[in-house]
């Protein structure tokens, strides 16, 4: 398996800034907006959504690659992409709640709605749409979606600890009524995406 | 048929699930650059909430409490993957518009969060009712968006430039415009809200 | 005048100046700058500037009427946004330009966030890369300098990334101003006049803009070039708006880190970044996109380099 160094690099900047899952692909926006108010359970959350696509990036590149395709059920992709993301999810849960119970308590309607977490399955589809030609893995395509799985989750995180660190010193400020909380949010990761735009087109 | 009336009517402003529920951003945003992608979206979203507000409704009683949200997620992916591969035979330029935001339909969160509040509660015919209203408010908040992007950020509304000599500002067709434009959108309203209660 | 909201925030508590003093200082610093252009890009330089600083104050004046909050337009800090805005475009803009890109800076980079002492990013820069993304030709436009009616002159970086092999700019003429570039950023002699004079004064301190200058200088001389250690990294640190953005934007008192820690942090960051953007991404200069990232980054950096209160853990 070759596996191209350039490659890798471009995959990293694009999906930690470029095209980052939040700001530029939008993935995951929900829960960006909603848990981004504190720095602590934001992390969590992220790490946790790192966590998740990383695995479910490996699970669907086996489906996709040993199931779906031999089987010529391409078209069942987004099923049985769910599904696999959705038992994972749901075990995940279990463990924590078993292991670590004020973890849980802490990420109370959240954890379960990392299955819907658009991120999750959005790379999950983006690897088999980039790195699957005609159907067939590309050179190198496990280790490009775990790759992707990855950087994908780290911009996830880079974004939710700028966020969240934005929004708890805004805590102290008197920001107009009208824009509090969400529409002011919006705002600033409006203009992160405009200043993450700084790495368009690079080229290694 | 008050009552239906109501069940419609509710999700076009009161619960807007865009701009009052603030659900179902991730499409909203990525697909809102002209206004063709976003009533394709609008339409393509609708179907999929009356399908499966219909169905859940129907079976509301089979379905057991614990493993609710997988079943529902089934149904759901089924009717996304009818669409998909309707969208795919019948335009593909839409298709390819709207990219990876069709399967997403899936985690839409508008779509779980009508089946889990409501219709796995309520009715056929209400939930029927419900769908309808909320696909049609989603629609509309997509119109409205897209509307201001292809404006400000093309010059026109649905590929028709309607002054010459406007200078379009292009970053209302980037991502960082999206997001703009949801902000402001969203605190117009506030302060809209504002406004009335305080009166 | 006393802002009290700027003090929750802000850094300077042990400082006696009030924070309008140190706003007007500061425009004060970049007079020279602005001189300068007029000589080198004319009178076209002078309209932007005089268009850039009075839609600013309007626009903060009409804001804060509208939001019925104290109008503060005298404080300086709307001048100084609309001036930065000003000194990082080019001379030959359509006159809207500049006013769009004030309008955007003071609503969206700063009265949105409740006004001064409380936005995150930096105005003019929020301003300037909003032009860039929307009206991007005429944001690269350059005026050729001291030929007052030419225009689209491509800056020495512009011409370093397309790889045409022209004749070297002597260092000099980098220094002094006389190459293709944004208004205020050319003439690196008045720049580092003005530097040299908050830097006396006190009003900025030397971590942000050693730490930044040290760091691109370092990482070109590194990797400039094909093969390693063989970088220009004089031409990177005199070139692009590197000098204009290290002593006079990225060390906002608002938008930057508390500490010196933090500070170095920071600085160290948007060098890291700048010199990034300049070698391979797809953009010839990077200050304003660094600068914006860094100061989005600020109170995480802030967060982890606080003084520790002494008796805590």
């Amino acid at each position: 398996m070759q596996i191209n160094i350039a490659q890798l690099l471009a995959i990293f900047i694009s999906a930690v800034f470029v095209y980052n899952v939040i700001l530029s692909r939008f993935l995951g926006l929900c829960s960006f907006i909603a848990i981004s108010k504190e720095t602590k359970p934001a992390l969590a959350m992220s790490l946790a959504v790192m966590f998740v696509i990383t695995m479910s990036s490996i699970l669907t590149w086996f489906i996709y690659n040993y199931l779906l395709v031999p089987f010529n059920l391409t078209y069942l992709r987004t099923i049985a992409f769910i599904l696999v993301i959705a038992t994972f999810v749901q075990f995940v849960e279990m463990v924590i709640r078993k292991f670590a119970p004020p973890l849980y308590r802490f990420f109370g309607i959240y954890l379960p709605l990392i299955t819907v977490n658009c991120a999750v399955l959005g790379v999950a589809v983006l690897n088999t749409d980039m790195f699957f030609v005609n159907g067939k893995a590309a050179q190198g395509s496990f280790i490009y979606s775990l790759f992707q799985g990855v950087c994908v989750g780290l911009g996830y995180t880079l974004a939710m600890l700028l966020m969240s660190g934005i929004r708890e010193r805004l805590d102290l400020c008197d920001v107009p009524k009208a824009v509090k909380d969400f529409p002011l949010a919006f705002v600033i990761a409006s203009i992160m995406s405009l200043s993450f735009m700084g790495f368009n087109g690079f080229r290694f | 048929m008050k009552k239906y009336f109501y069940e419609f009517s509710k999700g076009i402003i009161r619960e807007n699930p865009t701009f009052v529920l603030v659900l179902g951003l991730c499409p909203t945003l990525a697909v809102s650059i002209s206004v063709i992608n976003g009533i394709g979206m609008g339409i393509a979203a609708t179907f999929v909430l009356l399908g499966s507000n219909i169905i859940i409704s129907l079976i509301k009683t089979v379905i057991p409490d614990r493993i609710r949200i997988p079943c529902f997620i089934v149904v759901i992916a089924t009717f996304v993957t009818i669409v998909e591969m309707t969208m795919k035979a019948y335009s593909p330029a839409l298709n390819r518009a709207l990219g990876i935001y069709v399967p997403l339909i899936v985690v839409n969160c508008i779509v779980l969060g009508r089946v889990e509040a409501y219709a796995q509660k309520a009715t056929v015919v209400n939930s029927f009712f419900d769908g309808l209203g909320m696909g049609l408010g989603f629609t509309l908040a997509l119109i409205l968006i897209s509307g201001i992007r292809e404006f400000l950020g093309a010059g026109k509304i649905l590929g028709h430039t309607l002054f010459k000599g406007f200078e379009p500002a292009f970053v209302l067709g980037m991502p960082s415009g999206a997001l703009l434009a949801i902000g402001l959108l969203l605190g117009f309203f506030n302060l809209i809200k504002m406004r009335k209660t305080c009166k | 005048m006393k802002n009290n909201l700027f003090v929750n925030t802000s850094p300077h508590l042990h400082r006696k100046e009030s924070v309008s003093k140190i706003m007007w200082m500061v425009v004060l610093s970049l007079v020279p700058s602005g001189i300068a252009a007029a000589y080198i890009f004319g009178l076209s330089a002078l309209r932007v500037i005089t268009l850039g600083v009075i839609s600013a104050v309007v626009s903060e004046m009409f804001l804060q009427l509208a939001a019925k909050r104290k109008v503060t337009i005298l404080d300086g800090s709307a001048v100084l946004t609309g001036l930065l805005l000003a000194y990082n475009l080019p001379a030959h803009v359509p006159f809207w330009l500049p006013i769009a890109g004030s309008v955007f800076a003071i609503a969206i980079g700063k009265q949105i966030f409740g006004g001064l002492g409380q936005n995150i990013f930096n105005p003019a820069l929020v301003g300037r890369v909003f032009l860039m993304a929307s009206w991007p030709k005429y944001m690269v436009a350059f005026t050729q300098p001291m030929n007052y009616d030419a225009i689209t002159s491509a800056t020495p970086l512009a011409i370093l990334k397309e790889g045409r092999a022209l004749e070297k700019i002597p260092y000099l003429n980098l220094f002094l101003g006389n190459r293709g570039g944004c208004i205020g950023e050319v003439c690196i002699l008045a720049l580092l006049i003005g530097a040299a004079f908050l830097l006396i004064k006190g009003y900025i301190s030397w971590h942000i803009p050693a730490s930044y200058i040290l760091t691109v200088g370092l990482f070109t001389y590194i990797f400039g070039a094909k093969a390693l250690f063989s970088g220009d990294w004089l031409f990177h640190i005199l070139s692009g708006g590197l000098i204009l953005g290290a002593f006079f934007m990225a060390t906002d008192y608002v938008t930057s880190p508390l500490t010196a820690k933090g500070q170095v942090v920071f600085g160290i960051g948007c060098g890291l970044i700048t010199a990034i953007i300049r070698l391979w991404g797809g953009y010839p200069e990077g200050v304003s996109y660094a600068i914006l990232m860094m100061n989005a980054a600020t109170p995480i950096i802030d967060r982890y380099t606080k003084n520790r209160v002494y008796g805590a853990k």
